[in-house]
Order: C-alpha cells, then sequence, then structure tokens
C-alpha cells in the first residue's frame, strides 16, 4: 500500500481567515461572558441553589465526552488495524486535544473561583472523583500529544501501536471518570446507578464519532480536497452502530430504574410529566438524535447521500446535546427525596421541582468553548500536517485502489 | 553528532544556566534579604489601639501573611482561636476608629497594599470591621461551659502581654 | 504511634472520667474544657437532637436566630438566598398528619460532600462538625450535588456585611456551621439558645460522646433516628417523632 501524504492547509483564503475571525469573536464573547458572571456572582446566571450545574456544564461535559470518543478513530487504526482508519488517524488525535482543551476551559470558567485554579492543582482530596479528573484529563493530554507525535514523526512510527493502545486504555478511563462524577451520587435519584459509566463510554463513541465525521466533510469541502465515499460509507455505518448502542444503553437505564420501585417518581418525571425535560428526552434524545438518524443512516437511498450522512450527524449532536442536558439538569430539577411517603414544602424549595432558565452568558460561555476547540483545531490543519492530500477511495482501500488497478490494465 | 555541534549545545546550555542564575540573584539583591526592613507609607494611618504589636513590626511587615496562612488552617480545621494571629483580632486593634475599618484610602491594610500594589483577597470574604465582642458572650454562655469561657478569656489576655513585642514604630 | 502532651492530657482526663465511679461534674468539666490553643479531638462529637413534637407550625425562632447569627442576607431572590436551616413541613401521604422540622446540614460521620470534594475543602473536624474552608474552595458546588439532605447553598453574589465571626463570600460553598465560632468558645448554637427562649424548646445541643451530657442520656434512653437512614451516613443530627 502506498504511504498517505499528509499535507498541511493552504489556509491563505479570504474564506479561512473569516472562519477563524468568527471564532475568534465567539471566543472572545465567551471570556467576556466568564467575566461578568465572575464579577457579579452568579446570580447573573440561570443557576441557583436547586441547579447548581446549568448549560455551561452541559457544555463541558459534552465536549469532554465528545473528545474522548473522537480519539476511537485513531484507536481503530492503531490498536485494531485496520488500515483503512490509518489517514484519520492524526485528525482524530487532534481533534481529541482540542475538544477536551474547549470543554476544560468551559468547565473552569464557571468555577465560583476561577481565580483559585491553581488550589484545584495543589491540593488533593484523593476520595474525589473529582480530583482524579484532573489528571485523568491533563494525563489524556500529555498521552494523546505522545500518541501524535510517534504518528507524525516518521522514526517514531514503530511505537505507534504502543502509544494507540496507551491512549485507548487511557480514554476509556477518562469516560469511566466521567460518566463516575454522576454515578458516584448516590443521594439523587437520577444518578444513583453505576449504568453511567459504560453508557458515557457509549455516548463518547457515538458524539465523537458524529463530530469528526461533520469536521472532516467541512474540511475536505472547504479546501476542495477529494474525498471518497468509501470511507464516508464506513464511518457512517459506524456511527450508526454507535447510535443504536446509545439508545439500547438508555432503554436498559430506564428500564432499571422502572423495575425499582423507589425511582418510579423519577421516571414518570423523565418520561412523562416533567414538561421541558420531558419533551427534550422524547423528541431532541430520542426522536431527533436517535431515530432519525438511525433511520437516515441505514436507509438504502438516504445513507448514500452526503448531504443527509451530515445531516444524520448534526442530528446525532443535537440528540447528544438533549441527552446530556436531561441527565444533569434533568437529574437535579427532580426533588431529593428526604422523607418518603410524605409531601414535603417549604421555602428552600423541598420537594418542589427545580426551577433554571439557561441565561445568555453561560450559553455565551459554552458556545465560545466550543468555538474555542474549533478555532484550534483549525489553526493546527494549517501548521502542522494532519490531514491527507486525499481521500478518494483510489487513496485510501488498499481492495478499491486494486481493483481500479486492474480496471485500467484491462483498458 | 559531530563534535562541534555538542561542543555548541554544551556552550548553549552553560549560558542560559548562567543567565538564570543572575537573574534570581539579581532579583534576591533587589528584593532583599529577610532583615531587609520593608518599606512602607504608613503616613496619616491609623496605627492601631494597643502600644504593642503581636511581634515585632519588622517582623509583622514582612511575615504576616505567614502567619495569617498558618494561623487560618489551625482555626478552621482545628478550632484553635489563639488571638495573637487570629485575623479579627488584627482587624480589632487596627481599624480605624473613625471609619470603624481597615479599608479606605487611610485603612491599614488597603493604604499598604495599594503601596505595594498586593491585591488582598481577605476582605471578600472577612468583615474589615471591628467585631463587638462585649461581656453579652459571657453571660449567653451554657453554664457547663462558663470555666472554659473563662479560659479563653484569661488565656487571650496573658498571650498578648506575654508576647515579646517591641513599639508600634 | 506517639502521643503528645495535649492527647495525653485530654485522653488522662476521659479515662479518669470514666473510672470514676460517680463521676462528680468537675471531673466531666475537665474532659470537655479545651484551651483555645489545644486542637479539637474526636474524643467530642457535637450533636443535636430536635425533638419534632416541641415544634410547632409558624414558628421560625431558630431561622431567625441564624440568620442573624451568621449575617445571612435575605434581600435577595429566594432561589438564591442562603437558608442554612431551614423549617420543613411534612404531610403524610395517606393520613394527611402534618409536622414541621428544622432541616440543616446534619453534620454526617461520613459526609458525601467531604467525599466529592476535589480540594479538601467540605472537611469534618475531628468533634464531628462539617465545615467547608472557604480559603480552597474554588466553587464547584460538587458538594451541593452530592448532600443528600440539600443542605448547602452557593454565595451567588457579592457581600459587603459579613459578620466578624462568619466570614463569607462570593463563589464560595455554605452551610450550617453549627454556629462553630460559638461553640468553640464554649457557648451553643443560635438556633438551639433560640428555641429554648422564644419557640418550643425542641432543640438538644451537646457532646454525644459525653455519656452525662443530656443528648447522650437522651438518645441513649428516648427513641431517635437519623434521616435517609438508608445511606448510613451517622449523622450528627438526630430527630424524634417523625
Amino acid at each position: 500500500m502506498k504511504s498517505i501524504d499528509f499535507r498541511e492547509i493552504e489556509g491563505r483564503s479570504l474564506g479561512y481567515y473569516a472562519l477563524l475571525a468568527f471564532f475568534g469573536v465567539l471566543v472572545l464573547i465567551g471570556l467576556g461572558a466568564a467575566y461578568y458572571m465572575e464579577t457579579n456572582g452568579h446570580h447573573v446566571t440561570g443557576m441557583n441553589n436547586q441547579i447548581v450545574w446549568g448549560i455551561p456544564h452541559v457544555f463541558a461535559v459534552f465536549m469532554i465526552v465528545s473528545a474522548s470518543g473522537v480519539l476511537n478513530v485513531a484507536s481503530i487504526a492503531s490498536v485494531f488495524g485496520r488500515t483503512m482508519y490509518k489517514p484519520l488517524a492524526r485528525l482524530s488525535g487532534l481533534l481529541a486535544i482540542t475538544l477536551l482543551i474547549g470543554g476544560l476551559t468551559v468547565l473552569v470558567l464557571d468555577l465560583g473561583k476561577p481565580d483559585r485554579l491553581i488550589v484545584a492543582m495543589t491540593t488533593y482530596n484523593f476520595k474525589s472523583i473529582f480530583a482524579w479528573n484532573i489528571f485523568l484529563y491533563t494525563g489524556f493530554m500529555v498521552v494523546v500529544a505522545v500518541y501524535l507525535w510517534m504518528m507524525m514523526e516518521r522514526r517514531m512510527n514503530v511505537h505507534t501501536h504502543t502509544a494507540g493502545l496507551a491512549a485507548f486504555i487511557w480514554r476509556l478511563t477518562l469516560t469511566t471518570g466521567t460518566g463516575s462524577i454522576f454515578g458516584f451520587l448516590i443521594a439523587r435519584q437520577a444518578y444513583d446507578s453505576a449504568l453511567l459509566a459504560p453508557m458515557f463510554i457509549i455516548m463518547s463513541f457515538s458524539f465523537g464519532l458524529a463530530i469528526f465525521v461533520l469536521y472532516t466533510m467541512a474540511a475536505y469541502n472547504l479546501t476542495g480536497r477529494p474525498l471518497g465515499d468509501a470511507i464516508l460509507r464506513r464511518l457512517k455505518n459506524l456511527l450508526g452502530v454507535f447510535v443504536a448502542s446509545v439508545l439500547y444503553f438508555v432503554v436498559v437505564y430506564h428500564l432499571t430504574n422502572l423495575y425499582m420501585t423507589a425511582h418510579h417518581d423519577f421516571e414518570r418525571f423523565i418520561l412523562l410529566d416533567g414538561g421541558v425535560y420531558t419533551a427534550l428526552f422524547w423528541i431532541g434524545q430520542i426522536l431527533i438524535g436517535s431515530i432519525v438518524p438511525l433511520v437516515i443512516l441505514f436507509h438504502p437511498r438516504l445513507g448514500g447521500s452526503r448531504r443527509m450522512i451530515a445531516l444524520a450527524a448534526a442530528l446525532v449532536l443535537v440528540g447528544a446535546f438533549c441527552q446530556i442536558y436531561v441527565i444533569i439538569v434533568g437529574g437535579q430539577a427532580f426533588p431529593l427525596i428526604l422523607f418518603p411517603g410524605k409531601i414535603v414544602s417549604s421555602s428552600f424549595f423541598d420537594g418542589a421541582i427545580g426551577q433554571y432558565r439557561p441565561s445568555l452568558p453561560e450559553i455565551a460561555l459554552g458556545i465560545g468553548g466550543v468555538s474555542l476547540a474549533l478555532a484550534m483545531t483549525t489553526f493546527a490543519i494549517k501548521v502542522l500536517p494532519f490531514l491527507p492530500a486525499s481521500l478518494a477511495d483510489s487513496d485510501v482501500d488498499p481492495h478499491q485502489a486494486a481493483v481500479k488497478a486492474t480496471e485500467t490494465a484491462h483498458a | 553528532m559531530a563534535m562541534n555541534q555538542k561542543k555548541r549545545i554544551l556552550g548553549a546550555w552553560i549560558t542560559a544556566i548562567v543567565a538564570i542564575a543572575v537573574c534570581f540573584g539579581a532579583a534576591y539583591a533587589l528584593s532583599g534579604g529577610p532583615d531587609t526592613p520593608v518599606p512602607s507609607p504608613l503616613t496619616g494611618v491609623y496605627l492601631g489601639k494597643g502600644k504593642k504589636c503581636v511581634a515585632p513590626v519588622s517582623v509583622m511587615r514582612r511575615y504576616h501573611m505567614q502567619f495569617l496562612l498558618n494561623q487560618r488552617t489551625l482555626t478552621v480545621h482545628e478550632g484553635i482561636r489563639t488571638k495573637r494571629f487570629l485575623l479579627t483580632n488584627c482587624v480589632d486593634c487596627h481599624a480605624d476608629p473613625k471609619t470603624h475599618s481597615v479599608l479606605g484610602k487611610h485603612g491599614f491594610c488597603a493604604s499598604c497594599h495599594e503601596y505595594a500594589a498586593v491585591q488582598i483577597d481577605c476582605f471578600s470574604c472577612h468583615s474589615p470591621h471591628p467585631q463587638r465582642l462585649t461581656a453579652e458572650s459571657a453571660i449567653t454562655l451554657a453554664p457547663q461551659h462558663s470555666r472554659l469561657a473563662e479560659m479563653v478569656k484569661t488565656t487571650a489576655i496573658t498571650q498578648i502581654q506575654s508576647d515579646p513585642v517591641d513599639g508600634p514604630q | 504511634m506517639s502521643i503528645d502532651r495535649r492527647q495525653f492530657l485530654t485522653v488522662g482526663g476521659a479515662v479518669l472520667a470514666s473510672v470514676a465511679l460517680a463521676p462528680g461534674m468537675r471531673l466531666i468539666e475537665l474532659a470537655q474544657a479545651r484551651s483555645p490553643d489545644e486542637a479539637v479531638t474526636s474524643l467530642q462529637r457535637w450533636g443535636m437532637l430536635v425533638d419534632t413534637t416541641r415544634c410547632a407550625e409558624g414558628c421560625s425562632a431558630c431561622v431567625t436566630a441564624c440568620n442573624k447569627e451568621n449575617g445571612l442576607q435575605q434581600n435577595v431572590r429566594l432561589d438564591i438566598r442562603p437558608q442554612w436551616i431551614r423549617t420543613v413541613t411534612l404531610r403524610d401521604e395517606h393520613t394527611g398528619y402534618v409536622q414541621t422540622l428544622p432541616m440543616m446540614c446534619q453534620h454526617c460521620e461520613e459526609p458525601p460532600c467531604a467525599d466529592v470534594c476535589p480540594t479538601g475543602a467540605s472537611f469534618r473536624r475531628a468533634d464531628g462538625i462539617v465545615l467547608v474552608d472557604r480559603h480552597i474552595c474554588i466553587g464547584c458546588r460538587y458538594c451541593m450535588m452530592a448532600c443528600p439532605y440539600k443542605a448547602r447553598s452557593f454565595v451567588h453574589e457579592n457581600l459587603t456585611d459579613q459578620r466578624a465571626n462568619v466570614p463569607r463570600g462570593k463563589g464560595t460553598v455554605e452551610a450550617c456551621t453549627m454556629c462553630v465560632h460559638r461553640v468553640d468558645e464554649g457557648r451553643i448554637p443560635a438556633c438551639v439558645e433560640a428555641c429554648n427562649s422564644d419557640g418550643g424548646k425542641a432543640l438538644t445541643f451537646g457532646d454525644m460522646k459525653d455519656p452525662a451530657s443530656e443528648i447522650a442520656k437522651r438518645l441513649a434512653t428516648q427513641q431517635s433516628e437519623e434521616i435517609r437512614p438508608d445511606l448510613a451516613l451517622d449523622t450528627g443530627v438526630r430527630y424524634q417523632g417523625l
């Protein structure tokens, strides 16, 4: 098989600079929002003593989960030896790092005391999964950076498999850590489940791949580089499998809860009369985020259309956002059960559904984080060779190349 | 690797290390050792109630933050509330009787920190005003604890009196 | 294991008190008394007993006293207003029986907030009081997610009129401190004091490990329970008449 020709994108067009400037403005708005929230205090946000984690955390968890998932493409190439994915491995590693940085930036800027980040870096309570995550996240960036180096430096190529394996194990641990942030909360009806950690892993597979597909399609489209159908077909089939797996986990999660009488009230809240959360669950997560993409991806005609594949990936991301919103905000909105069998009321909203309305600064901060990740990626592919010059079928698939060669020979 | 190149790399390393050492040395010399007096802008600033501070002024100027940091951990985590380096005690004594505060233009803490361009983080949470701890606290004591309360009072007083100190200025 | 003078004295005091056949008040006092330069030890565990049958509907003496003692601002939106202690009304789903009781930090022996805190800012003091060290709190609110009792609140805005003994500030999490600044002086929490003078005398505060204290005697002889005993957190606040 001929070697892959990785090349920096030219990045001199007006469009390229306009795109970077667009992301840059959104990042600045996000930073401004964070500054506004910090100087005024969190009363300018929609968050309160009932809903303590809001939209910033939805954005952050969405990006952190996707960051670990997007690395899968590289893992498939290096760990499981699928040569077809090899040309995609560098971009996969790059997106993993940038998405994680974007997510962590949002998380950190939402802290009550972001100026004390140094405290979080120097004082640890190792019983806390959060403290573990600080190491898991920073370690992930280092491991993936080394992995990228092994891939991109010819002399180091022999170590790619080892580095890829390390990164793969690390990313599984990382997503387990992220899922456990919620899984370890014994007191809350929504989170008290060991199922959350594996569910977060499978969610990361799906969300990460959807981002990868969208970014690759956009990058190849905008740079005018060839992108073959063969690789897209593989990716979209894989995405379909992942979306179905997430759906399966969601069903199991709710079935387990439905089996436990103590969790019936919570299930009734999410599935039936939770208002916005019920709507987000059924319409956002299940219909838009799972069923419609599955139909598109596996439909014989629709699944062949690039526009439809891109639409399906985008819908998966919309569904992902809804899903994390339902998990984080919906899970908090359902009141804690202090006195089973009693109807509780107080001036502190005991027994009441938590009220939360996302505010503009919070949303701006989240969008700023996403823009930061995209801006970093878009800049990086200009300065270093992350993208193959061509992903045309004949350049990617050895089988396709052979067929083509025979065809030309016959002609 | 060529011998020449190796030598050049070694040379670069030596230069870098020497440069860093010079920088640190200069910084240390300019900042002064532990015995160098800290400059003070205290003009028109109310200095404090008593004749003496809880430690020599030169020591307090340089090390008050270390004392406070140490005390805060003792107080919050171990419940040790000896008055000597307790922030509330500092404020009680140093608050300006006119403004009732250690902050403000001529405030004891603020004026010096402004001069040194060091931001104080204490008073975003702590009160810059003196507390009004009067005899009423002794009255509300639970009877079985009155002995302890007595000890709190006497110890605090004797401790302040017995500490080695020098004049305020 | 080495034992220093302070530990020797406290352990010695406790041993003395327990061997004596009829421990006089004086010995007990010695075991309890802690000079201000002495660290708190696990020989004590401060706790509270709430007799809900004496807690009258509409009475808010404890809440008012807490707000005053700790300088909790009341002029803010209800959903971000700090409530270190609150009165909760319970109505039985089936029988309609109504009762009220105070809820606050339950000062768990195994506090979930301290388990999840990334920096160790949430911690349990050796004598059982659960606190937030605001100096190292980064404001992540993970403890608020973890607390089963909804006992914690977050300071959402800039504060200016804090009480000298109760430092509080924007961007940190807080909860009932069992009036630690008073307890360290040998006084009782403000809510208990207020309940005894203006309320229904429903609150009893004391050292649960001191067999001679009222709270220990009552806990040993009368029925009492924790809220959410299924979590096995061994709370320092216990209830009667639930």
